[in-house]
């Protein structure tokens, strides 16, 4: 389980394909990948672009406990979390998750599992730019 | 003999400051931590803090050395 924090914008589904080129062929059967980008709107507001603060350290640990907890429960799975930090404009991505394992049922359930995790446990916030005001965003969407 | 100290996000800015080093004598819980590094600032409802780290309750026992960091919910991920 391998996991990385960007200060730039990066292309998902490039690091999609590369990681999955490091797995030994064959070996899985099923492959589930989340990417979350930014929105351009938020409670009703046009979001021009948004600052991510996370807390250097603590944000790694996590990422990396979410991983490790996913493969130790769902067993026979690779992965990987790539998250965003800094400034973050609409329609960058800003985290993806991708979950290698034997049968899709793991792959569908972890997936879901680290995103959400994530979303609760790792240290990040989000400042976001509305017209000449900035605002912090105060909690998660319901998903 | 220091207890270092970090802010996050609104909480930064709330406070006034990014981090703090105290004096580790008679700090024995992590209320006593925000109530010396805040100067005495009212603590908001749903203030998150970690020592070390990994996230606690404010009756928790720090000690000498330990880093201790407060912040506001967490928001990562996509939107």
């Amino acid at each position: 389980m391998k996991i990385e924090l960007l200060g730039e914008g990066f292309a998902p589904y490039a690091l999609l394909a590369e990681f999955e080129q490091g797995l030994a062929a064959g070996r899985y059967g099923a492959s589930c990948s989340f990417v979350g980008s930014m929105r351009d709107f938020n409670q009703g507001d046009d979001v021009a672009e948004m600052e991510l603060e996370h807390y250097p350290g603590m944000t790694e640990r996590f990422l990396q406990r979410i991983a490790d907890d996913a493969a130790d429960h769902w067993g026979a799975l690779d992965g990987l979390i790539v998250h965003r930090h800094g400034t973050v404009m609409p329609g960058d991505p800003i985290v993806l998750i991708g979950v290698w394992s034997a049968h899709r049922g793991a792959a569908f359930e972890a997936c879901r599992f680290m995103i959400e995790e994530l979303k609760h446990q790792a240290p990040f916030w989000k400042r976001e730019t509305v017209g000449n005001a900035s605002r912090w965003v105060e909690g998660n969407t319901s998903g | 003999m220091t207890i270092r100290v970090r802010f996050f996000a609104s909480l930064r800015e709330r406070v006034g400051r990014a981090e703090a080093e105290l004096p580790a004598a008679g700090l024995d819980t992590v209320a006593a931590v925000w109530a010396l590094a805040s100067d005495d600032l009212a603590l908001p409802g749903n203030t998150l803090a970690a020592v070390n780290m990994e996230y606690v309750g404010f009756d928790a026992v720090v000690s000498d050395g330990d880093e201790v960091a407060f912040f506001p919910p967490v928001t990562g991920g996509g939107q």
